[in-house]
């Protein structure tokens, strides 16, 4: 598939993407490689130029059926409360009452926001404002969830924590999970497979398998021989097209 | 973040409003009596009047039952117009915003309009209704209107496109983007923009019942003006003045209940 934007600028040329089913995949590459452009693609937010985009077999047209989104930005509704940020998506799914209200406690729960049920976003923190994020993705249960790389504006720890709450949520649930990052590490940590993708109009650069077990501790993963092996090949890959995405941001500049 | 700023001390504020507003009135009376004790100084009560006199013009006219029926006949008008001007502002902005055609083809008319000075158009509207509530109603509308519109229809324009992707990835069909991102997130502005309605739609109000008029604060005013009466104009406008800082302190209360999800609304 090809995206080509009304600007001009083309993010994505003949790329080439399978994923298969429950795996959890990870897209790396420079930025302005077209990761998050994928998965508008995949969502249904934005439409290919060219090619075409399948979910579970069916083309996609329109918002893709099943699917969860986390955003790099803050995408709560800054009037809700936590509490109905969470249910939203029940209540737009037709889910109501006191099965929505049960769902509803139990993901805030889950995401560890008991207490705070009450309060509006602009009053918790960038690591429980994407908690809650979280929650509001989860409760609907899709069968596809897309991050954006969604932790990418938290401090280290916090993102570490939330890094081990996504692989425990995830661990066992049958979903399948595309994670845009530029980070190799928490791509490594995190993934089945990673895809990296070259600078701009991105195509799929190469695909690795992360044979790391699971379920995985997310500090000490960093420290297995294999993560470091891939860590390198990756790198070797990657630092082509940063070099290149740099000189074309420096020469655009 | 926050900066340790010692805040101002209201009572202090109050105190030097008070005193301020104090001085000026004595300033103005004592300028009268300077006037009636040599004619070539001071304060000339023909053109500017004196406090004491605007006060017992407005204790007159409060015996009469004046006061009252003229403030609820301004209010009437003026809360009529809000809110005919706003419900139509809102809706047309709704419309207008929700549909990139019908943007392009109706909002340049709108800008057209709301340049046009819409205070001479009042004549037009007293031809059209006579001297009802109608004309002055309508008066107030064609101001408050293009007030809540544009305000309305910016403040939709500008919400984050984030929040409206991740509520159509949650299941939100396009009615509901409207009412959970857009509505909620221009309230903000049509709240800013209430608070200048507000204002326009009194102008509006009492402007037309300058133009004609059997009751009313405007009426009251030209009448004091045709007489001369320069005690009557000054306590039309002093009336005004109440009229306007009361529903301003309404609409500030409105806004603080509606808003609590704004930081700056926190308790």
């Amino acid at each position: 598939m090809t995206k080509t934007f009304e600007t001009g600028y083309t993010a994505l040329r003949g790329v080439q993407l399978e994923i298969a089913p429950q795996r959890f995949v990870a897209l790396v590459g420079p930025s302005g490689c077209g990761k998050s452009t994928t998965l508008a693609l995949v969502a249904g937010l934005d439409a290919p130029s060219g090619g075409t985009v399948s979910v579970r077999g069916k083309p996609v047209d329109g918002i893709t059926d099943s699917v969860g989104f986390l955003f790099q930005r803050d995408a709560l509704l800054p009037w809700k409360t936590v509490r109905d940020n969470v249910m939203l998506p029940l209540q737009l799914r037709g889910v109501a009452g006191a099965q929505a209200r049960e769902r509803t406690a139990d993901w805030i729960d889950r995401v560890g926001l008991r207490g705070f049920e009450g309060a509006y976003p602009y009053q918790l923190s960038g690591g429980m404002r994407k908690r809650v994020a979280l929650a509001q993705t989860l409760v609907y249960d899709p069968e596809i969830l897309l991050m954006d790389e969604p932790f990418s504006a938290l401090d280290v720890q916090t993102r570490n924590l939330m890094e081990a709450e996504v692989l425990g949520l995830w661990q066992g649930s049958g979903k399948t999970v595309m994670f845009v990052t530029h980070d190799l590490e928490e791509a490594i940590a995190l993934a089945d497979e990673v895809v990296v993708m070259t600078a701009g109009p991105g195509r799929v650069k190469a695909r690795y398998d992360v044979p790391l077990p699971r379920p995985r501790d997310i500090e000490q993963v960093r420290f297995d021989p294999r993560f470091t092996e891939l860590y390198r090949a990756m790198w070797d890959d990657m630092r082509d097209e940063v070099l290149e995405s740099y000189a074309r941001a420096r020469q655009a500049g | 973040m926050r900066e340790r700023v010692k805040p101002v001390n209201r009572w202090i504020v109050r105190a030097a409003q008070l005193g301020l507003s104090a001085a000026f009135v004595a300033a103005w009376e004592l300028g009268v009596r300077w006037h009636a004790a040599d004619a070539t100084k001071g304060i000339d009560p023909f053109f500017f009047s004196e406090p004491s006199q605007i006060a017992a013009t407005i204790a007159g006219w409060w015996e009469h039952g004046y006061v009252v029926r003229d403030v609820l006949v301004t209010m009437e008008e003026t809360v009529l117009g809000l809110i005919v001007g706003g419900t139509i502002g809102i809706v047309l902005a709704v419309l207008l915003a929700s549909s990139r055609w019908l943007g392009a083809i109706f909002v340049p008319f709108l800008v057209l309009f709301n340049s046009l000075p819409r205070v001479t158009l009042i004549p037009l509207f007293i031809l059209w209704f006579g001297f009802t509530l109608w004309s002055k109603t309508v008066s107030a509308v064609v101001l408050v209107l293009f007030v809540v519109f544009f305000a309305t229809y910016d403040g939709i324009k500008d919400v984050d496109p984030t929040l409206i992707a991740n509520v159509r990835v949650l299941g939100a069909s396009r009615w509901a983007v409207m009412r959970h991102v857009l509505i909620p997130s221009a309230l903000t502005w049509i709240f800013s923009s209430l608070r200048s309605a507000v204002g326009f739609a009194l102008i509006g109000a009492v402007v037309a019942e300058y133009f004609g008029a059997q009751a009313g604060v405007g009426y009251r005013i030209q009448y004091s003006e045709s007489q001369l009466n320069t005690s009557g104009v000054f306590g039309g406008l002093f009336i005004l003045m109440v009229l306007v800082s009361l529903i301003n302190l309404f609409l500030e209360w409105l806004q603080r209940r509606l808003l609590v999800w704004k930081p700056q609304n926190a308790s």
